[in-house]
């Protein structure tokens, strides 16, 4: 598709502009209410305002209900194993600089079977977005006790509530080594949810985005109460935080102001348990990127290939003729 | 002092005209950390240097520091060196170099000396300051002549002490040089080895080491009387001298691929040391991954992105990996798996062969997953297999796994060198744009194959799943489309099946006995046939390389044949055992698989001893099978 504006104006315009219809395929397949629906929205407006082609984007994911979302984009996508998300889109994001990657987990994929993943994805630091689903049930499987699950949630695999205090992944992503972009947020604020994944696209390094979801059919109470009520909500605020239009900020009660370079604020207000904290945690833009050392020699060409292999052989070489 | 005279009564320099000798077999044994296995791998490319056909094999002990003396600890190598090409361990040693004689014991277990062997033995032990150890030493050199073997003991430590205070390192350099004298190798060539293996040290090191091996030179032709002359293969073309590990490496570059993701696992894990050191050079990378299923993983990330990739693991780690190598059947990824095998189940037997991974690479995913399996049977192979397997993972659009084994991943021996060819390096990524009226799995109806598209085509976007899926990718409930899809997977296995021509048979197309091998036991069984063919023993072998699926022509060839039986290094039960009966007999994986496939009622030879086959041990069940008068029990 020709840009109209191309005869009119002489700035340089792009060949094709990429509407909303473009990021969309098919019908999701979440219950209704689900939080699903509204990151789904938000994902697919920040590639269009960001302009992403879709056939270099790219969406990764495990499994359980979060990880159909590459079913529903109209990039690539790559719906794997529980668990094993990170690993495949780290392989993809090596060699392959060009292209924009997405991570999409869920409490059980991310932080129980692939919580081994979660640890080293961090560390390489590989530029994508990673975006967790967590509403604290296993749900495809039909209500068992997460690792984020509250201690006391009544399942089937805990019927009598379940005895563990949860994994707190923001608090566990800050005390990882390499950790260069934490931020969480919510299904139910729309703003914040989309300025916080646009934010993380920008990041030069991975972003980590909790999203604290809804799961009307299994944990209708857990963030029921606060998607209304909006004394529950902390909103991390920094010129170098989340950018939210002054109209956005009249929704919260409680702002708290937070550096985001200061690692060890941000793991005290990951720990606070006076509500849920929103907001860029942490960001640091110089740490060592994985996917810099993995792409530094591609695309050699085959004579040069050839003789680096000749000279190589030469080493174990006895000359007979 | 034993058998050899001392020094001082010969202080002259004797001439001796070397022996002629078709072949040798050399062992060099000690405790860990002794060097052991430098100074017999430089004696194999000395000799492979000269001419001579060569086959090393380590011996080593599974912890990396055992005690020092123990018979468990046996740390050293075995050098085969002829006059043709040699392609295997061979039977009995004919000279091992002992540097203690606690570890000879562990030898002598695993059969490695007959009464014809020769021994050099450091005799440091009979004076040494414990009663106990100067009798275990005396104990044991009894022993060792009541079985026959040709004892010298001989001055090693005292000879090296006159040139460095630390024996320990430098004392395999000295008996460097005496092989070399022993075995007229030619010193010019040794010293260049010796400066070759040192590069990375200091001068200073280098030249005691040169020192060493001139001191152990001098020190055989004034002292001992053995001196052969092994004659040089008559070779025209250059030849590669590298270990099956370092082959695999090389064969992964030379496939054109540009990433191999990797856990570290032993015996596997040389290939990937090998490509750390060199990969960079021909535009590819290493990633040490957090796991084997992360491994697995992210070679299926970039596979999917476009570049087939590698991952090289050996049982254990095949194990972990078998939840992604099916989805990559499932979502139809190009990818390549070596796995190194080594003993097992579980921890098993890391350092040591074994083939008990042909049915797991097979079969070992849950649910239908047909994938292609290979299994390289000689060190040129490990180079050339792998550039096929990738090629075949492409054109098929599936994993493939290379099965190799401990056996053939640290064996040494020299095969022409390769030609280089361009064609063997993956093509560049294809990002014109997609045909937009080409499914993603557009299976053909006769053929089950598919092109897939690549991240990065326009108009190609699709998403990959592990979920039953139809012709378009998308998630599929419908039954007949789960059957359709199935059996297209499994249709573009049989049209590769197609392509493949009946194997060749080692010795006469009719007989009275078939050994049927598969992976590093082929140059054993080979020459235990042609040895056998001498003596007029109607028997052939044949070996197979394509393991899933099967070359044709196998039920017509065993029909030719009296009995058939495979030779394998791994677990099968006992005829004879009361427990076992035909019913409940658990045979080796080959002779399952194939019976299953040929429905002729084939016999197994294998064991689990951790050895590699030897040709003696299948001559003997060639004479064993051919003297019985067996009658045709697949009539």
């Amino acid at each position: 598709m020709l840009n109209p504006t191309h005869e009119l104006c002489s700035i340089p315009m792009p060949d094709q502009y990429f509407g909303m219809d473009d990021y969309g395929k098919g019908t999701p397949r979440w219950c209704p209410g689900c939080g699903g629906h509204s990151i789904l929205a938000s994902v697919q407006r920040v590639c269009k305002d960001l302009q992403y082609p879709p056939e270099k984007t790219v969406c990764v994911s495990g499994i359980g209900c979060s990880s159909r979302f590459p079913h529903y984009m109209g990039t690539y996508g790559f719906h794997g194993l529980h668990g094993r998300a990170f690993p495949v889109a780290c392989g993809i994001k090596f060699r392959r600089p060009d292209l924009n990657v997405f991570a999409i987990t869920g409490d059980g994929d991310c932080c129980s079977i692939g919580a081994g993943h979660w640890v080293h994805a961090i560390r390489y630091n590989m530029k994508m977005v990673v975006l967790l689903f967590d509403n604290g049930i296993y749900g495809l499987t039909k209500k068992q006790t997460s690792p984020t699950s509250p201690m006391g949630t009544l399942s089937n695999t805990h019927p009598a509530g379940s005895v563990l205090p949860p994994i707190n992944p923001i608090q566990t992503t800050l005390g990882l080594a390499n950790v260069s972009f934490v931020a969480q947020t919510t299904d139910w604020n729309s703003a914040h949810l989309y300025a916080t994944i646009r934010k993380a696209a920008d990041h030069p390094g991975l972003a980590f985005v909790r999203i604290v979801q809804r799961c009307p059919v299994f944990m209708r109470d857990l963030y029921g109460d606060i998607a209304t009520n909006k004394d529950e909500l902390i909103l991390l605020s920094h010129q170098n935080g989340i950018d939210l239009k002054p109209s956005a900020l009249q929704s919260f009660k409680h702002i708290l102001e937070h550096d985001p370079s200061n690692i060890h604020k941000a793991r005290e207000h990951a720990e606070t348990e006076d509500g849920i904290p929103i907001g860029l945690f942490y960001q640091n833009t110089s740490s060592p990127r994985y996917d810099l050392y993995g792409a530094h020699n591609r695309g050699m060409n085959t004579t040069d290939k050839k003789w680096a292999l000749e000279s190589l052989l030469d080493q174990y070489t006895i000359r007979n003729n | 002092m034993g058998d050899i005279k001392d020094i001082r009564e010969l202080p002259q320099k004797k001439v001796i005209k070397p022996v002629k000798l078709d072949e040798h077999i050399i062992e060099i044994v000690s405790d860990s950390g002794e060097g052991a296995q430098k100074c017999g791998q430089s004696l194999g490319a000395i000799s492979a240097k000269m001419g001579n056909g060569v086959w090393t094999v380590e011996i080593i002990p599974a912890e990396i520091q055992p005690p020092a003396r123990s018979r468990e600890g046996a740390s050293g190598i075995r050098v085969r060196i002829g006059s043709k090409k040699v392609t295997n361990t061979g039977n009995y040693a004919n000279l091992v170099i002992a540097l203690n004689e606690q570890v000879i014991y562990g030898r002598l277990r695993q059969d490695a000396y007959d009464d014809q062997t020769v021994m050099f033995i450091e005799n440091k032990w009979a004076t040494h300051e414990l009663d106990s150890i100067r009798q275990q030493y005396a104990d044991a050199i009894d022993e060792f002549k009541a079985l026959g073997i040709q004892v010298h003991e001989i001055p090693m430590e005292t000879e090296c002490l006159k040139l460095t205070p630390n024996p320990r390192k430098g004392k395999n350099m000295w008996v460097l040089g005496l092989l070399c004298y022993i075995y007229n190798r030619d010193v010019s060539k040794a010293e260049e080895q010796v400066q070759s293996i040192f590069r990375k040290k200091s001068q200073a090191i280098i030249e005691m080491n040169l020192r060493l091996l001139r001191a152990g030179y001098d020190w055989a032709e004034r002292n001992i009387e053995l001196h052969f002359e092994i004659p040089a293969m008559q070779v025209s073309s250059d030849q590669v001298v590298m270990n099956g590990n370092e082959s695999l490496s090389l064969g992964i570059m030379a496939a054109g691929i540009e990433l191999c993701s990797m856990y570290p696992i032993t015996p596997a894990t040389s290939v990937t040391h090998h490509l750390a050191e060199y990969f960079e050079r021909v535009g590819g990378i290493v990633h040490q991954a957090e796991d084997e299923i992360a491994a697995i993983g992210f070679a299926i990330g970039a596979s999917f992105a476009g570049k087939t990739a590698i991952t090289v693991t050996s049982g254990p780690g095949l194990a972990l990996k078998t939840e992604f190598l099916g989805l990559a059947v499932m979502a139809e990824i190009p990818l390549v798996i070596i796995d190194v095998q080594r003993g097992g189940p579980s921890t098993g037997l890391p350092t040591k062969v074994e083939q008990s991974d042909l049915l797991a690479a097979i079969y070992g995913e849950a649910g239908d997953a047909p994938k292609i399996v290979l299994a390289a049977a000689t060190i040129e192979e490990c180079f050339h297999f792998v550039i096929l397997a990738r090629k075949l993972a492409e054109s098929f659009r599936t994993p493939v796994i290379l099965l190799s084994d401990a056996n053939l991943a640290t064996g040494v021996q020299p095969f022409p060198r390769p030609k280089i060819d361009t064609e063997w390096f993956s093509a560049p990524i294809d990002q014109s744009p997609w045909k937009e009226d080409t499914k993603p799995f557009d299976w053909d109806p006769q053929t089950g194959l598919s092109k897939r598209p690549i991240p990065g085509q326009k108009g190609g976007m699709y998403t990959v799943t592990g979920l039953a899926h139809g012709p378009h990718g998308r998630v599929a409930y419908e039954p007949e489309i789960n059957q359709n899809s199935a059996e297209s997977r499994s249709r573009k296995i049989a049209a590769f099946q197609k392509t493949l021509k009946p194997p060749i048979i080692h010795g006469d197309a009719e007989g009275d006995l078939l050994l049927v091998g598969w992976g590093s036991t082929l140059g054993a069984i080979e020459e235990a046939v042609d040895r056998a063919r001498n003596l007029d023993f109607k028997v052939s072998s044949l070996h197979l390389r394509f393991m899933f699926p099967i070359v044709p022509g196998l039920t017509e060839i065993f029909s030719r044949f009296k009995k058939v039986i495979t030779v394998e290094i791994n677990y099968s039960d006992q005829l004879g055992d009361p427990m076992i009966t035909k019913e409940n007999r658990r045979y080796a994986q080959l002779a399952w698989y194939l019976r299953a496939k040929t429905q002729f009622d084939i016999d197994c030879f294998s064991n689990v001893y951790g050895q590699p086959m030897n040709p003696g041990k299948v001559f003997q069940l060639i004479e064993r099978e051919l003297s019985e008068g067996t009658n045709n029990i697949n009539s």
